[in-house]
């Protein structure tokens, strides 16, 4: 028996934007507690919402890079429940006229095939802050920064069929924003989080009850939770149950959701017209400016990492889609001259280094001046690829540029073909009876019968021998003895 | 001196006559000496009214100062004031001393104003009779056993007692002209957007507009100087210039059409109100206006509908009273839940209950298009009213109340009853324009109003008519009794 999973994403996406969406104060990450909530923020009596022109423009940027419809008339409304880090006792959103519509985005798959994943809209709506569950002696703190930070909920069709299809398309998504300036990508300080709706049907069939799950902040979670989740759904199918609709929370820490309320619990949020604020209207000329204000978008950028580098299309779609990787090459590709070499690095060496500390390229220890000028000396042929590993990884715990990390380890290539001639000439004289097998062999044997000469001759030069160099040299010296 | 207006008052500190704060310490006492009769302050700023009339009079002798310099006058208590508690009439904020001041507050402040006091109001302004205030309700000088009206009952009980000369108010539904009607006042509510609501705690946002209370139209239009204008901070107030409201008081009126909705005067009018109104309506056709009989067919909807609007937006405005940042919190809250449910249970009062649960019900699944939507479309079948209506008159003319004033206890078993004392003032804020109420008569020695309802942003026309009637009139003179 086939399942189908079935699986649409809604993804919480902070702007990038100075100020909050209805206040001045600031939206910069990691202050004190409550530092950057002002009385808008904190909810105090008689003060009102001003809209951020900032957040707006970063949404429609948004929807002209998704090719979307735009909402020229949109406008908020209130969505009412009760909870600490929601001062106002309501959200401000967009429920009935979001401000982008229908949209489309493609993504690649492991395949190589493409597919097309649709928007439903994406809205504006303000951050709630945060609960803060530690040092409070069975209390809870609250922390009101966060309060009225801008998002757009991008909210997509439920177009996606496996785990692997909703992580390509939460990545594109996240390359998307970036790309475009409108969200810093931050993940680990919730700058982009996911809620997946997830259900599991017999190929053919109507859809299948859908739970939602929430929390999810970063693409290996939301892989994991989706795993766990079409698993669950399907064992308890084929166990005879049967799905319940509800919203279920997802423990980063335990790797495990829980059920947090069954659609009969759900709250009525009551939503109606927030009276404190106009709606938005924006004309045509407006949305036409935004698009011509756009940066190159992901999709763009592979096409011209193909054409003038002539990098393979899977290395152009591994650096192109993310902003931050994208200059990092680009910067590294220039300086150093080889693009090739360039794109080897930073799609192997430079990410299995950042992929395994968890570390984004912005936050990258090696600069991308300092990578090119690495890959420098391997094109100068002062150290060979094995030895820039090394400095590679000397660069990384910090010990600083790479020529004093080749100075100071002495791992300088011995290149001088004198003193390679010289080590040669001693290790044919020391080894008469190679050297006669050598000689006796079939030609076509003798190539494999070079391995131990090299072999004796990178011993003696401590491994900083040239290998190429190495390689004539000897070949030069044996053909003489035939 | 408490008998002076405004403008003479303005006129005396500018002739030398006397001091700022000879005035303000006049009132100050008056205030102590009087208030207890009425309950009309809920805070009295003394202190601070002291300091501030006597940064006017040195203001006023280094050289030329805006008209209101150095003149006392109070504030609603639903307007914040930086370092005063706000109370907003409610044990809720009891305890709330708010850090910024409403922009009314602050554009009054800049002309130079004394500010006596925070006048008492109905919880959060819902409530037609001052009954519901947490400070006890406001005694209607003319009539000490009769309510003052509401919400901004304080305010035009304090006026009428000639506790102050001038007040700031607020009316979402009738609440500055209801009362100036019961107390013998005069009060303007200008059009939605014309002052702004930065400062102003929201009953129902989308209806809620402040606006001033004096006993003469001139000297309603000296406030509302101060009081309209653009501001940054609400997103609802309406960029325009704001005119000079004194610079066309005595403009002849001739010519003028003035609509008399015939809605208005039918059944559950007092015949004694009706019979006062029908009089000043003559007055003004005697000097020139024409009556032109008009229909707003819709008028018997906008009780029900604002009862739907008004709760609706109250429920989630009222939501952020919950215990956690400012105000009322419970003693001992045992969790979360605990801590919502009895810090606004025992915090709010029954009218405010009430209007959060109709409110929270009208927005319910299930119910919200049979309310909250129909609601909104009776609100564009209203406005539709007025704009066509418009089309025909430059103003509209009626009553304020159907009653004079009413006695307390009279209507506290009949939320209904009360609701219909706004019948005729309610259509006006559905459609955001301006109306205000001026003295026309007295029904069984109690005071009754004129009610004027303009096209928008025509408010100087509407107090020029308010002037001119004033100029042939004198109820608006007349003081209750017992007051010297």
């Amino acid at each position: 028996m086939t399942w189908e999973t079935v699986i649409g994403l809604e993804i919480h996406t902070q702007l990038a934007t100075k100020t909050k969406i209805f206040s001045g104060a600031s939206t910069e990450f990691g202050a004190a507690p409550n530092t950057q909530a002002c009385a808008i923020d904190l909810a105090m009596p008689g003060t009102l919402p001003v809209l951020n022109a900032e957040a707006v423009r970063m949404a429609v940027m948004f929807g002209v890079a998704i090719d979307a419809e735009i909402g020229l008339i949109s406008s908020f409304d209130r969505k009412n429940y009760f909870y600490p880090d929601l001062p106002k006792g309501y959200q401000t959103t967009q429920l009935e006229r979001p401000i982008v519509l229908e949209g489309a985005v493609d993504i690649q798959l492991d395949d190589g095939s493409t597919k097309t994943v649709r928007i439903h809209h994406a809205h504006l709506e303000e951050d709630a802050g945060k609960s803060l569950h530690e040092d409070f002696h069975g209390m809870s703190g609250i922390d009101l920064n966060r309060a009225g930070t801008p998002l757009i909920e991008i909210v997509s069709e439920p177009d996606m069929n496996s785990p692997e299809e909703a992580v390509a398309f939460a990545k594109k998504l996240h390359a998307l924003v970036v790309s475009i300036g409108i969200c810093d990508g931050e993940m680990a300080q919730g700058s982009m989080r996911f809620d997946v709706n997830v259900s599991v049907r017999k190929k053919g069939e109507e859809l299948g009850t859908r739970t939602e799950t929430k929390n999810l902040n970063s693409f290996r979670f939301m892989e994991r939770a989706i795993v766990q989740e079409v698993e669950r759904q399907i064992d308890l199918i084929e166990d005879g149950g049967k799905v319940k609709q509800e919203t279920r929370l997802y423990d980063g820490d335990t790797h495990t959701a829980r059920s947090m309320r069954s659609k009969e619990e759900a709250n009525d949020y009551r939503y109606f017209p927030c009276p404190d604020l106009l709606p938005v209207e924006i004309d045509q000329a407006y949305v036409d400016a935004v698009r011509a204000s756009l940066p190159e978008l992901p999709e763009a950028r592979r096409a011209r990492f193909t054409d003038s580098y002539e990098l393979s299309a899977y290395d152009a779609g591994v650096l192109a889609d993310d902003v931050a990787t994208a200059a990092y090459f680009e910067t590294t590709a220039s300086q150093c001259g080889d693009a090739k070499l360039a794109a080897n690095w930073v799609t192997g060496e430079l990410a299995a280094r950042l992929n395994s500390d968890d570390v984004l390229i912005q936050h990258c220890p090696v600069s991308a001046e300092q990578l090119a000028a690495l890959i420098a000396r391997i094109i100068d042929k002062t150290i060979s690829n094995k030895m820039a590993r090394e400095v590679f990884g000397a660069m990384w715990e910090g010990e600083g540029e790479p020529d004093a990390i080749i100075e100071a380890r002495g791992l300088k290539q011995v290149s001088d073909s004198g003193a390679i001639e010289g080590m040669v000439d001693e290790v044919i004289a020391s080894s008469a009876k190679q050297v006669e097998n050598y000689r006796n062999a079939d030609e076509a044997k003798r190539p494999k019968m070079l391995g131990y000469f090299v072999g004796q001759i990178m011993k003696a030069s401590k491994g900083q021998a040239n290998p190429q160099q190495v390689n004539e040299v000897l070949l030069q010296k044996l053909n003489a003895l035939l | 001196m408490h008998n002076l207006t405004l403008a003479e008052l303005s006129a005396g500190l500018g002739a030398g006559e006397f001091s700022s704060v000879e005035v303000t310490r006049h009132f100050l006492a008056r205030i102590k000496r009087l208030d207890a009769n009425y309950n009309s302050f809920i805070t009295i700023t003394e202190e601070q009214a002291l300091a501030q009339a006597a940064v006017a009079d040195q203001q006023r002798a280094a050289g030329s100062v805006p008209a209101l310099c150095g003149v006392p006058i109070a504030h609603k208590d639903i307007f914040c004031t930086d370092g005063v508690r706000t109370s907003c009439g409610s044990k809720m904020l009891d305890n709330f001393v708010p850090p910024y001041s409403a922009t009314v507050v602050e554009n009054l402040a800049a002309a130079g104003v004394v500010v006596l006091g925070k006048t008492n109001m109905d919880e959060f302004a819902m409530g037609s009779s001052n009954e519901t205030s947490y400070y006890g309700p406001v005694k209607n000088p003319w009539h000490t056993d009769c309510v003052p009206g509401g919400s901004s009952g304080g305010s035009a009980a304090a006026i009428a007692a000639r506790l102050t000369p001038a007040a700031t108010a607020t009316d979402t539904g009738g609440s500055i002209r209801q009362p100036a009607a019961l107390c013998g006042i005069t009060g303007l509510k200008p059009t939605y957007g014309r002052v702004s609501r930065w400062g102003m705690i929201a009953f129902a946002s989308s209806l809620d507009q402040g606006g001033p209370m004096a006993r003469t139209a001139e000297d309603v239009a000296l406030m509302l100087n101060q009081m309209a204008g653009f501001d940054n901070k609400d997103s609802t107030s309406i960029e325009r210039d704001v005119p000079d409201y004194t610079a066309n008081l005595n403009q002849d009126i001739s010519g003028l059409t003035i609509g008399v909705p015939e809605e208005y005067f039918g059944e559950g009018l007092n015949p004694l109100t009706e019979q006062a109104t029908r009089d000043a309506l003559a007055e003004l056709e005697k000097q020139g206006a024409k009556l032109k009989s008009i229909s707003l067919p819709h008028s018997h909807l906008s009780v029900p509908a604002y009862y739907v609007i008004a709760p609706a937006e109250a429920s989630a405005n009222l939501s952020r009273f919950d215990g956690s940042r400012y105000g009322y919190r419970c003693e001992n809250p045992a969790d979360l839940r605990d801590m919502y449910m009895r810090s606004r249970s025992e915090a709010f009062g029954d009218e405010v209950k009430r209007r959060i649960l109709i409110g929270a019900y009208c927005l319910s699944a299930g119910y919200y298009d049979a309310y909250y939507n129909k609601a909104m479309q009776v609100r564009r079948l209203i406005k539709e009213d007025f704009v066509s209506a418009f089309n025909d008159v430059d103003m509209i003319a009626g009553p304020t109340c159907p009653n004079p004033a009413f006695e307390f206890g009279a209507k506290g078993d009949d939320p209904v009853a009360m609701y219909l004392e706004d019948i005729y003032t309610i259509a006006t804020n559905l459609a955001g324009l301006p109306g205000m109420s001026l003295p026309c008569g007295l029904v069984d020695d109690k005071p009754v109003g004129l009610q004027l309802i303009g096209n928008y942003f025509d408010e100087g026309r509407m107090l020029n008519v308010a002037h001119r009637y004033q100029q042939v009139s004198d109820w608006h003179s007349r003081c209750a009794p017992g007051i010297d």
